[in-house]
Formats: structure tokens, C-alpha cells, sequence
């Protein structure tokens, strides 16, 4: 494959069958190996995305400077398209996040701020909107609610798919900004009767959901419930125990949340043999793991990693 | 056996501090008027206008009620549920 820069090979992954992990002969699980993308993440595809678009609206023009709450893997691709670009990015980042990807952040020419740890990334969304209150020649691309972000998914992610496998029933991505499931649900709604479309929602250790009321909790703006056929939580503990069957079974380097993702794909594909009907489930490898390996995730026994995880944004 | 109900932190003010509380009841709007006569308040915290409130999210057993019946959804004997703070990823 030949391409004529970086920023051209976004997207075009890989998807690979589970032979070990995959319950019965007629109820399969593929990985979309996300991380094979540019900067190692899925969100290669609506960085581009919302960074092409922003230029084609005139917001964006060589000089310019990028802000953008995220909590690692969005700045990341941002920042690899802002240097090739030629902008200027600064990313709100919470303090409890991997040291890699401040490193990461910073080797691609970006500025950190951060944030506060408690309160996780919704402290990072309000932090960044008050500086683009202060800063109004920055451009705030804003994956929570861009619509870019979801649309990455819905021409990309979701054709590839449907192209690699058209027997497709159920479709499991983590929950983050919601981009993914919102473009590939959308997507794959359109294309295939009856397909279900499930999220894998992060629960973190109790500091990240901070003391704040409950009144000031975050919904992405891109967030559509309509979309999906149903919505799971899972814990550190499952993400952790799923992240290394993973790589021991398949040998599939993933990040922490790709184990969050694969414990809800298992789930649906049990469901499915109970009711002795076929499945072809596709769950999104978002990141490799590399970014995670200073939290202790692969190492020691689970209730240890589990521990050394309390606190950290893993998703 | 009873219905074990997770309190996120900021709502412990209403369970004494505690992290879990048990309740029972047949549908998840009966287990909050249970949880209410012993933890009075916080069934307001979680509840308004007979919907959930915007920003709390309630499982059942891992899986978002939202898409099980919401306040209806069934519950037995068993059941974990857990209530938490909507926050953003990504």
C-alpha cells in the first residue's frame, strides 16, 4: 500500500477472527484493529476528520492554534495532524492520565494543561471551554460535540466493516466522546437489518467521578441513545482481566478500554449461544497498550494491577 | 436476599457514608421508594418528574436501565445496582 504522506494512511485496518476466544463455530468475534492507525489510535480517523472540515469552513488556516479537552489518544492525532499541517495545539488534559502521552503530547510539539484529576474529563471539557472563552482565536474542535467526529466513522470505520464482513450482527465499541458508535451505528443501522450496536462504558475508581453534583455531570452533544441497542459499565477489574485473555489467547497487544470493549463482545456472543442463534460480533481495538505500560497493567496479578489502576483515566 | 444498590460518593451523604445500601422491591422505581423510607432524599437526587435525572446514570447488573424500561425495569433478589454521575470519556 502506497500512500502520499502520513495523514493519507489514516484508516484502511485490519479485522481479525478470535479463533480461541470465539465461543462456537457459528458465533465468531473479530477484532478492528484500531490501533494500526498513524499515532497508534482509532482516533487518528475523526482528528482528520475535524481538522479537514474546520478547514474547509474557513476556521482553520496555517498559524492557527487548536484547543481540545481530551484525555490523551484525541490530542495524540491531533497532534501529529497540526504538525504536519502546521498549526499550533494546545490540549486540556486530566492529571491522572498516563505519563506516556503527556510524553507523547509534547514529542509532537504540543502544549499540556492539565486538569484536574477529580472529576476526570468532564473538568477538562470545562477547563478548555473557559480558555476558548478567553482565547477567541483559538479553535476549539471540540470532539464532544463535532459533528466530524461521528461522521469519521459513519464514511470510514463503518464501510470497512461492512466491506470486511457483511455477515455482521453485533457491533461493540467503547464510549468515550461517543463518536464511534454514534458513525458506525448509524452506519451499519442503514446497512444491515437488525444489527445491534452496543457501548462498553468505562467505570472508573470513585475519585474520577469526583465530589461534583450530579447536576453538573457531561453527556457528549454527539450522543444519540436511539442509536445503540444497549449500554454496558464495566469495571477496571473485568477491563483488565479481558485486556490480558486478549493478548494471552490471541495475542492482541491492546490498551486498557479494548478489554472493556472485548468483556462486552464475550457477553453478547454467550448470549447469543444460549439462544442458539448465529453471531459475527465486531469489537473496536482502540489503542495498542504500549501507553499503558507505566500503569502497571500487565504486570503482577490482577487485584494488583487493578489497584494501581484506582484513579487513572484507562479509557 | 435483597437488591444491593451502589451509592456513588457524592451521594452518601443520604446512606450515612455508605457505600452500598440493600433495598427490594419489584421494579427499579419501587426499589428507589424503598431506599427513599430509610435514606430519605435521595430518591429526589435520582428522580424528577418521574423520569431519571439527566446526569445519573443507574445499572442493573452492569447494563444501563435506560435501555432495560427504565424506572419499570424489573429487579429481583440478587441484583447489583449501581448508581454513578454521567462523565465524559475520550
Amino acid at each position: 500500500m502506497r500512500f502520499d504522506s502520513l495523514i493519507d494512511s489514516v484508516g484502511g485496518t485490519p479485522l481479525v477472527g478470535l479463533p480461541r476466544l470465539s465461543p462456537a463455530d457459528d458465533v465468531r468475534i473479530w477484532a478492528k484493529l484500531e490501533d494500526r492507525n498513524p499515532t497508534g489510535s482509532i482516533k487518528d480517523r475523526p482528528a482528520l476528520w475535524m481538522v479537514e472540515q474546520a478547514e474547509k469552513d474557513g476556521l482553520l488556516a496555517p498559524g492557527c492554534t487548536i484547543l481540545e479537552p481530551t484525555s490523551g489518544n484525541t490530542g495524540i492525532s491531533l497532534a501529529m495532524a497540526a504538525r504536519l499541517k502546521g498549526y499550533k495545539l494546545i490540549c486540556v488534559m486530566p492529571e491522572n492520565t498516563s505519563d506516556e502521552r503527556r510524553q507523547l503530547l509534547r514529542m509532537w510539539g504540543a502544549e499540556v494543561i492539565s486538569s484536574p484529576a477529580a472529576g476526570g474529563s468532564n473538568e477538562a471539557v470545562r477547563v478548555a471551554k473557559g480558555l476558548a472563552a478567553e482565547h477567541p482565536d483559538w479553535v476549539m474542535l471540540y470532539q464532544y460535540g463535532n459533528p466530524a467526529n461521528w461522521r469519521s466513522h459513519y464514511e470510514s470505520t463503518g464501510p470497512e466493516i461492512l466491506a470486511d464482513l457483511p455477515t455482521i450482527t453485533h457491533f461493540v465499541a467503547g464510549l468515550g466522546t461517543t463518536g464511534t458508535l454514534m458513525g458506525v451505528g448509524r452506519f451499519l443501522r442503514e446497512h444491515v437489518a437488525g444489527v445491534q450496536i452496543v457501548a462498553a462504558e468505562p467505570r472508573y475508581g470513585e475519585l474520577v467521578y469526583g465530589l461534583r453534583n450530579v447536576d453538573e455531570g457531561f453527556i457528549p452533544e454527539l450522543y444519540d441513545p436511539t442509536v445503540l441497542t444497549t449500554r454496558f459499565s464495566v469495571g477496571s477489574a473485568d477491563a483488565l482481566k479481558r485486556t490480558r485473555e486478549l493478548l494471552a489467547a490471541e495475542g492482541i497487544f491492546a490498551g486498557v478500554s479494548t478489554g472493556a470493549a472485548l468483556h462486552a463482545a464475550l457477553g453478547v456472543a454467550a448470549k447469543a449461544v444460549k439462544a442458539g442463534s448465529r453471531a459475527d460480533v465486531v469489537f473496536v481495538v482502540a489503542d495498542g497498550g504500549w501507553k499503558y505500560l507505566s500503569t502497571g497493567a500487565y504486570e503482577g496479578t490482577l487485584d494488583e494491577a487493578e489497584e494501581r489502576l484506582e484513579g487513572q483515566l484507562w479509557a | 436476599m435483597a437488591i444491593e444498590v451502589r451509592i456513588p460518593t457524592i451521594l452518601r451523604t443520604y446512606t450515612d457514608g455508605a457505600k452500598a445500601v440493600e433495598g427490594q422491591g419489584g421494579t427499579l422505581a419501587q426499589l428507589i421508594g424503598d431506599l427513599e423510607a430509610r435514606h430519605p432524599g435521595l430518591k429526589e437526587r435520582l428522580v424528577d418528574k418521574g423520569a431519571l435525572r439527566r446526569f445519573v446514570n443507574v445499572y442493573l447488573n452492569d447494563e444501563d436501565v435506560r435501555f432495560l424500561g427504565g424506572l419499570e425495569t424489573p429487579v429481583a433478589d440478587g441484583d447489583t445496582v449501581t448508581v454513578l454521575p454521567a462523565v465524559a470519556g475520550g
